[in-house]
């Protein structure tokens, strides 16, 4: 055993000084290659944990949401729908949501202004979120002024500012009472936005949405699955996009590491030839051959790796805010909760160090067995 | 042989730190998301409390800010031939619901 782990000592310093005669290239090689890792990764760690968060945070929005579809589009919910929804059997709990959006033409942000339920701010108050109190330099006692949709000019004073923690739903929140909102986008009186329901038992969920869609045929009914579902096909959709694009530099990447690690330059072939002549065997070759590749793929994928890691659970992958941004003046700023599984690193692991270092050993095998005299001359 | 350290010593002792840091990445995860607990829970509480239902990640249309929620006619929501424009739009798939066709609760047709 010792003999053995002497042997590989010493081809591991015979191929890192082989690598250390061509320096500028390989070390080029390992950083193009760890970088190629750190992006794969950063799009893979950050869509999950986004996955993960939409899926633990939504899980507490509403079963059903019921929207009334007027000419294939979502239109107020009138008087009277509340009542009817509360007749059907199984239906727990009935509540007329208010909300809507508001342009702040001063800043070109979207905010969404909602009725808040439960513990209103009292009127000519609000309550706005952590991202909107940043964007606008606003904090508690502060006064706002909007202009409304009708034109007049509504004057509210900060009541609170959202904790900083709870960004991710609601940076650009406005919280207000039944009154004001109704005042400022001049509401019609017993309409809402949309209705959420809670259903009594978890099972019937889907037989009160078929009860609700055959009672009131112009609603569409929004089940939290499917809330669920769309959030995971948009990550997934997300991260498919991002691999896709980043195709063109992993086949960019790949052909250069072909390129490398299949094609022999002379001088490697004249090293082979001269290492055959003085004795070394085929296996000797082969292995310190081996030994090349996985130290170059296998540093290239632990920088890469711990690079992406840092990337977005410490600076919140701020690489990829301006693709998540888009044209949004508003953007939260976040950290995710790490969720991580042995299930994304290991193909990671696999895809990024095994083609390397087999790309490595097929042309090496080719030429350590043939003559050393032919290798030689080339 | 040449004192000093052997290149495979300090081969063995970067490969060798970098899988520590890399195992390491996973106690840290788990830190993290011990620590990152309760902001996820207020997170949690604020969506049933307002009974919120999409994250406020993409804030630039209305229909990206509320995709569980949007229209039919999303792409096409403000005049026909109005083409999506919107960045987020272009990277975002219609909402689930929308991709059947039909809502899904009109093809159950017995209970579950």
């Amino acid at each position: 055993m010792r003999l053995w782990i002497a042997r590989q000592r010493y081809l591991i310093d015979f191929t890192l000084a082989s690598l250390a005669r061509r320096k500028t290239k390989n070390i080029g090689l390992v950083l193009v290659f760890a970088l190629l890792v750190f992006a794969l990764a950063s799009v893979t760690l950050l869509t999950s944990a986004l996955r993960q968060e939409a899926a633990r945070v939504l899980a507490q929005s509403p079963e059903v949401l019921l929207q009334r579809m007027v000419a294939g589009r979502h239109d107020l919910i009138p008087p009277g729908y509340i009542e009817r929804i509360g007749r059907i059997r199984g239906v727990q709990q009935v509540e007329g949501r208010l909300w809507g959006y508001y342009y702040d033409a001063v800043v070109k942000a979207n905010y969404t202004f909602q009725v808040a339920a439960d513990d209103p701010p009292p009127a000519g108050r609000i309550v706005v979120g952590p991202g909107l109190a940043r964007f606008r330099g606003v904090q508690a006692g502060n006064v706002l002024s909007f202009r409304s949709y009708s034109g007049k000019l509504f004057t509210f004073t900060v009541d609170a500012v959202l904790p900083a923690e709870s960004e991710l739903v609601s940076a650009d929140l406005v919280l207000l009472n039944e009154a004001d909102f109704r005042a400022f986008f001049d509401y019609p009186a017993g309409h809402f936005t949309d209705i959420a329901l809670s259903v009594a038992n978890p099972q019937e969920v889907r037989t009160v949405a078929t009860k609700l869609a055959a009672a009131l045929p112009d609603s569409r009914p929004i089940l939290r699955d499917e809330v669920l579902r769309t959030y995971q096909s948009i990550f997934d959709w997300r991260e498919g996009i991002a691999l896709a694009l980043l195709s063109a530099a992993i086949l960019a990447f790949a052909i250069l590491a072909w390129d490398k690690a299949s094609g022999l330059s002379a001088e490697e072939k004249r090293e082979i030839g001269i290492l055959k002549a003085i004795g070394w065997e085929t296996g000797d070759v082969i292995r310190m051959k081996l030994w090349e590749g996985m130290l170059v793929s296998l540093g290239a994928f632990l920088l890469g790796y711990l690079a992406a890691y840092v990337h977005v659970f410490h600076f919140s992958a701020a690489l990829f805010a301006p693709v998540l941004k888009g044209w949004a003046v508003l953007y939260p700023s976040f950290t995710l909760v790490p969720a991580i599984d042995g299930l994304q690193v290991a193909p990671l692991l696999f895809f990024t160090v095994f083609p390397y270092a087999v790309a490595v050993l097929v042309p090496i095998w080719r030429a350590a067995i043939t003559d050393p005299d032919a290798v030689m001359r080339g | 042989m040449r004192s000093g350290l052997r290149p495979s010593s300090l081969a063995a002792s970067l490969i060798g730190l970098l899988i520590i840091l890399f195992l390491a990445s996973f106690a840290d995860a788990g830190r993290l998301a011990r620590q990152r607990a309760g902001e996820q829970a207020t997170r949690g509480e604020l969506a049933a409390k307002l009974r919120l239902t999409d994250l406020a990640l993409f804030t630039e249309a209305r229909y990206t800010r509320h995709l569980s929620l949007a229209d039919l006619h999303s792409a096409a929501q403000d005049h026909p031939l109005s083409l999506e424009h919107f960045p987020s739009g272009s990277l975002m798939p219609p909402p689930a619901h929308l991709r059947n066709h039909a809502p899904l609760d009109r093809q159950t047709t017995l209970p579950d």
